[in-house]
């Protein structure tokens, strides 16, 4: 087994997908010949592919969006980029009034199996309008499922799995894990959606978190380790569906639960999982559910300020002390 | 061009039966059988059946909010499109969708949706589709002229026309945007102006006279099946009723109003074929009480269908339940 990067790992798995179905294509703006994507992701596809089924765009996301609804209801199985999360807001209408809702409002008449591909999450200093993490807007509409990977195994395995899938998938990915190597096979496997993975095991805290917040955890996970405290770090590697099970069955064996997120703290997706623990395992917690996220503020540009958004390894840590 | 007998006749009949279908909706909608709202196609029949008629079996459409007529049209099943409209289990969307999302997807309609020019891009996808999996599949996307205002009416186009995808937008101009006119909305009177900025030949036709639309998509539709990409076909028609259920259209001057009413798409389409000998008012009459049969059987059928069990509204979401 070889060590790629995340980037690496998701062009791998697009391309062991499209290989096999001549219907998957991918769709949005350079992603083509050009540029390969403004993260490089696509980067060598066109050239493998042509630039049929690996299409540069207008700057139109209503319109990639809509697009790739209307081919994925008529046979294709179209892998649509909206180069930075923030933008998936000029396609909220395809996303979450038309792809999440066909199933349902036409009575199971029509599947819509796409991918929307984005990203999320700070630490680039680009600002507010490329550096948010917008996921539980998503979460928050029926109809959609949401795939999270922090890890190159997890996105190439996740990938393959979303593009199989007849339901929308809204696969986001993260700026800051790009580059980050991992072995990863070079033959096919998928990974089921809704099976988190317990990333760390531990016996006084659980830790819950998503995209790069994961890898922050494990490193706070190992320093509190030195001071004896033993900390279990989930990584629910899809939000919808969610593995409510890992989740609970952590908590019932720490009783302490942390989450976090780069998301801004007011609805974030960490508030429904704190609602979901205390519903199911309210009578197993010590203490407060502590949520570390960002404030409620756009995201600012100047590296102090970004600094100071974004949760660091200190707040984990403090959250996680202030139960333990 | 000549335009056949039989397909005056199809016309005459397609433009009748979306007539009598919306009648009975009004009727069965008088009883307030009908929940919500409704967007009634009545006075525009001869778009829904000038275009579907110039369409194959394979083709597709998009819909919109104003559906019923382009989904019947099509050739969807009345029973079903009813009893949809009535929230009955046997209807189309299983009652899940209603007038504003009446759908029949394997008789070739994408969809129809409530959010004004959402469906434009939507189409564009189809098309492409059509255009990748290297079918002759022709896609209609019907709009209105308040949706030409929107975002997605450029971005479409402007897509369509790049990839020269097998597309025929049918802008169907009722002259109003709910209560707005187009006066107030559109710096030029033509919609099919905005077409042409978009490298998509476009014309406007008389859309109560279904031969005139007709014709119009007969030659998109080639163009369009011979890879000569997209066209804008502009209707300009009117509605008999209000925007919906309790618009009494108020707004609408008297004599616009009286104007329009003296231009009936079924009188139209029915003198035509006189005219041309297609049909006789004998042969008129009996496809008319052939129809009135089959309407008044499917508000029959609606009416008398059960209701969906309430925890039904948990089904469809996903295509496996998570």
């Amino acid at each position: 087994m070889t060590e790629i990067t995340y980037r690496d790992a998701l062009k791998q798995g697009l391309r062991e997908e499209m290989l096999r179905d001549d219907n998957v294509f991918i769709m949005g703006e350079d992603v083509g010949l050009n540029w390969g994507g403004a993260f490089k992701v696509t980067k060598g596809l066109a050239e493998e592919f042509g630039e049929d089924r690996v299409r540069d765009t207008p700057i139109s996301e209503n319109a990639i969006a809509g697009a790739a609804v209307g081919a994925a209801i008529t046979g294709m199985r179209p892998v649509a980029e909206i180069m930075f999360g923030d933008l998936i807001s000029l396609a909220m209408d395809q996303v979450c009034n038309q792809a999440a809702k066909m199933r349902y409002m036409f009575g199971g008449q029509t599947s819509v199996p796409l991918v929307l591909r984005s990203v999320f999450g700070g630490g680039k200093n680009i600002a507010s309008h490329h550096s948010q993490s917008l996921e539980a807007w998503f979460m928050h509409t029926p109809g959609l499922k949401i795939a999270v990977p922090a890890f190159a195994y997890d996105a190439k395995g996740l990938i393959k799995t979303a593009i199989r899938d007849p339901d929308p998938v809204m696969f986001f990915e993260h700026k800051l894990v790009y580059d980050r190597k991992e072995e990863v096979p070079e033959e096919e496997y998928l990974i089921p959606f809704g099976e988190a993975k317990v990333r760390r095991e531990g016996a006084d805290v659980t830790v819950w978190g998503t995209f790069f917040m994961v890898h922050k955890a494990l490193e706070v996970a190992e320093e509190l380790a030195k001071d004896g405290i033993s900390v279990e770090v989930i990584d629910p590697r899809t939000l919808v569906p969610l593995d409510k099970k890992t989740l609970i069955d952590s908590v019932k064996k720490t009783g302490r639960l942390v989450l976090v997120t780069e998301e801004t703290k007011t609805g974030a997706t960490t508030a429904e999982i704190a609602a979901i623990v205390q519903e199911e395992a309210f009578d197993w917690l010590d203490a407060p559910v502590m949520r570390v996220n960002a404030p409620d503020t756009p995201v600012p540009f100047s590296p102090t300020l970004e600094q100071y958004f974004i949760p660091d390894n200190k707040r984990i840590a403090d959250a996680i002390r202030e139960i333990v | 061009m000549a335009v056949k007998k039989a397909t005056l006749v199809d016309l005459f009949t397609r433009t009748l039966k979306v007539r009598l279908f919306e009648e009975k909706v009004w009727d069965i909608f008088g009883q307030n059988l009908v929940p919500g709202t409704l967007h009634l196609y009545l006075g525009q029949e001869a778009v829904a059946a000038g275009v579907t008629v110039a369409l194959k079996e394979t083709d597709w459409i998009q819909s919109t909010h104003r559906g019923h007529g382009h989904v019947v049209a099509k050739g969807a099943d009345m029973n079903a499109a009813m009893a949809e409209l009535l929230g009955k289990k046997t209807g189309s969307c299983k009652g899940k969708g209603g007038s504003m999302h009446i759908t029949q997807f394997d008789v070739g309609v994408l969809g129809a949706t409530g959010v004004v020019a959402s469906g434009l891009p939507i189409a564009v996808g189809a098309a492409l589709s059509a255009q990748m999996r290297k079918t002759d599949e022709v896609v209609a996307c019907f709009f209105g002229d308040g949706a030409s205002n929107n975002g997605t009416f450029g971005e479409s186009l402007n897509m369509a026309a790049i990839w020269q995808l097998p597309l025929v937008w049918i802008v169907e101009n009722n002259l109003y945007a709910m209560g707005t006119p187009i006066t107030l909305t559109c710096p030029s009177q033509n919609i099919a102006d905005r077409g042409e900025a978009y490298c998509t030949p476009s014309v406007v036709v008389d859309g109560n006279n279904a031969v005139e639309v007709y014709e119009a998509t007969v030659e998109a539709v080639k163009r369009a099946r011979e890879g000569g990409g997209p066209s804008l076909i502009e209707c300009k028609t009117y509605r008999m009723r209000g925007h919906s259920r309790f618009d009494p259209a108020k707004y609408r001057p008297q004599d616009e109003v009286d104007h329009w009413m003296g231009r009936d798409a079924v009188e139209i389409i029915k003198n035509i074929a006189l005219e041309q000998k297609a049909l006789t008012e004998k042969q008129a009459e009996s496809i008319r009480k052939k129809l009135q049969k089959a309407v008044d059987k499917a508000g029959d059928f609606a009416i008398k269908s059960e209701h969906p069990a309430p925890e039904e509204a948990l089904d469809d979401v996903f295509k496996e339940a998570i």
